[in-house]
């Protein structure tokens, strides 16, 4: 089965046509990549995907289940995370207590207003081991708003990771990190599970194309081209549009 | 924050404050001792909010309502069919919680200002009830006469004193159980609701449920102030759902600093205290709440907890 069946989605703003009949599948396991020029349609996709917006027409199926209609907590329940392209964490919370809320979102007891938080030893200790995997423990105890931004890009993926979701929506993580940190967020990625499936939109070519099983391309709201990286890259109808033959 | 949250906690301070909270009586003159209890009902009515504002980041300009829906639901019953206070007064909280809940469907459908403005409409709407069911409300001239509470059995709250004690007990209790549902895993929830409702969603938590949940607690503890206030009062009048009186209230927990409970509980006490000087002087009360207002707004915007704080974190070095 699938992991990700995208089936004709098309989504309008007013008279905008954001997306035209956008139509490719993912395989569980995946690692694919989304291009294209700016105001392709990449992040709007992203929002189709994960339930931000609904879409206007078309249809998207989670390992074989109907999701397009489903609101965005129930396909998150579903095993689809995302982050986001504007870092979108809790900023006046510590990030520990942002990873709390994010391990928390499965539990049963998340709802209670009898048990304290502090007691869920738990959840702590499941906090703690992924500050430490990701070697951002000298940062617990800090506000999310006053980490740097390349950290705040880290914890929103590591957000996202904590799901354990079956489907990984990654949305420009490297986008405005220096050279140091995109390769520290490359590894991260790198080094996901090789089950879980994973979406990536990715400006920075390299990237894409080291990350990539497969690419697909939008370019004005319309699916111009998909395959592996070497087929997109020996695409005339891709290298036009970055490299604009007129 | 920490040292704060640990000085609170630390049995030394809690043993002070009982004792305090038990000699007051002793120590004030009725007169004084009156205004202590309505800065007790006051600081629950603030807290309630704050739940919504500031834990939650749902901005309420329409909570008198719930504490208004109270007030009349326990006097009525009390005046008209002599309930005892075992029984008005649940009977009042629960009125509040079915308005809550019913209000809670129509404006949890919407965010920021305009839920700002609908919880303010819906408020306003049980003001023109309150103002125009002449034969039930008493409109205008509002309910005189309610009794002091009567705990069955012969025991009489009538006195002063006793009457302090009960009302200690009830926000007492309450503060403990809304302190323990900040503290909770839901009390967590709200917090990562009013940083980041999208984040949330994209957790896979059910934000409605959890915001309409904390809509209906607020109006449930806003309605026990009510109830306590009418009690206290002996009348009940369309002032007590008024937008004045939601504002006021508003004004208590920005003063106090949202987000704590004990900030709101303190903005509380000391809107009473000022009201009350400033009212023998001056009929301009309102106007001066209005200047409170701006200067808490310049200066600081989040509140006296927040003051507080960055005091602290400057002193505390970089």
């Amino acid at each position: 089965m699938s992991a990700l069946v995208i089936d004709a989605v098309c989504r309008n703003f007013g008279g905008v046509q954001a997306l035209t009949d956008v139509s490719f599948t993912v395989e569980p396991g995946e690692r694919r990549l989304i291009i294209g020029p700016n105001g392709a349609g990449k992040t709007t996709l992203f929002n189709m995907l994960s339930g931000a917006f609904p879409v206007s027409s078309g249809r998207v199926t989670l390992f074989g289940r109907e999701i397009a209609n489903l609101p965005a907590n129930e396909r998150a329940e579903l095993g689809l995370a995302r982050t986001f392209q504007i870092t979108n964490l809790f900023p006046n919370l510590t990030v520990t207590e942002n990873l709390l809320l994010a391990l928390q979102a499965k539990d049963a007891t998340a709802f209670s207003m009898v048990r304290l938080m502090r007691a869920n030893r738990g959840l702590f200790d499941r906090a703690q081991a992924l500050l430490e995997k990701w070697g951002i423990a000298d940062i617990a105890d800090m506000k999310a708003r006053e980490i740097s931004y390349g950290q705040q890009r880290q914890v929103d993926l590591i957000l996202a990771m904590a799901c354990e979701p079956r489907v990984l929506l990654l949305d420009e993580p490297t986008a405005g990190l220096s050279a140091a940190e995109v390769v520290r967020v490359v590894g991260m990625i790198g080094g996901l599970p090789k089950d879980m499936t994973v979406l990536m939109i990715e400006h920075d070519m390299d990237v894409a194309f080291d990350l990539a099983d497969r690419i697909a391309v939008l370019h004005q709201g319309r699916l111009i081209a998909e395959g592996t990286p070497d087929e997109i890259r020996g695409h005339p109808q891709v290298t036009e549009i970055y490299l604009g033959a007129d | 924050m920490k040292s704060t949250a640990r000085l609170w906690r630390s049995p030394l301070v809690l043993v002070v404050l009982a004792l305090v909270a038990l000699a007051l009586p002793y120590v004030l003159t009725p007169y004084y001792l009156g205004l202590v209890v309505k800065m007790l009902i006051f600081a629950l009515f603030a807290m309630s909010l704050d739940l919504l504002i500031g834990y939650t980041g749902m901005a309420s300009l329409g909570h008198a309502a719930y504490f208004g829906l109270s007030a009349y639901a326990t006097g009525l019953l009390a005046l008209k069919l002599g309930w005892n206070v075992w029984l008005a007064l649940p009977a009042g909280m629960l009125a509040s919680a079915v308005a809550a809940s019913f209000f809670g469907l129509l404006a949890l459908r919407t965010r920021g200002s305009y839920f700002l403005m609908i919880t303010l409409a819906l408020s306003q709407l049980m003001w023109g009830i309150a103002f125009g069911w002449r034969s039930l409300t008493g409109g205008d001239d509002g309910l005189p006469d309610v009794p002091r509470p009567r705990l069955g059995g012969g025991v009489s709250l009538a006195d002063g004193v006793s009457f302090y004690f009960f009302v200690l007990l009830m926000v007492g209790l309450s503060s403990l159980i809304l302190y323990r549902i900040v503290s909770s895993p839901f009390g967590y929830c709200l917090r990562g609701i009013r940083e980041s409702e999208t984040r949330m969603l994209a957790l896979g938590y059910n934000v409605w449920r959890y915001k309409f949940a904390v809509f209906v607690l607020g109006g449930v503890f806003a309605g026990l102030a009510g109830a306590l206030y009418v009690y206290y009062n002996r009348f009940v009048s369309p002032d007590y759902i008024h937008v004045a009186r939601s504002a006021e209230v508003l004004l208590m927990v920005i003063l106090g600093g949202a987000g704590t409970l004990l900030g709101p509980a303190v903005g509380a006490a000391l809107i009473v205290a000022l009201e009350n000087v400033i009212s023998a002087h001056t009929e301009r009360w309102v106007m001066l709440l209005g200047f409170v207002y701006v200067i808490v707004a310049l200066f600081a915007p989040n509140g006296l907890t927040g003051l507080i704080q960055s005091y602290r974190k400057r002193k505390a070095g970089p």
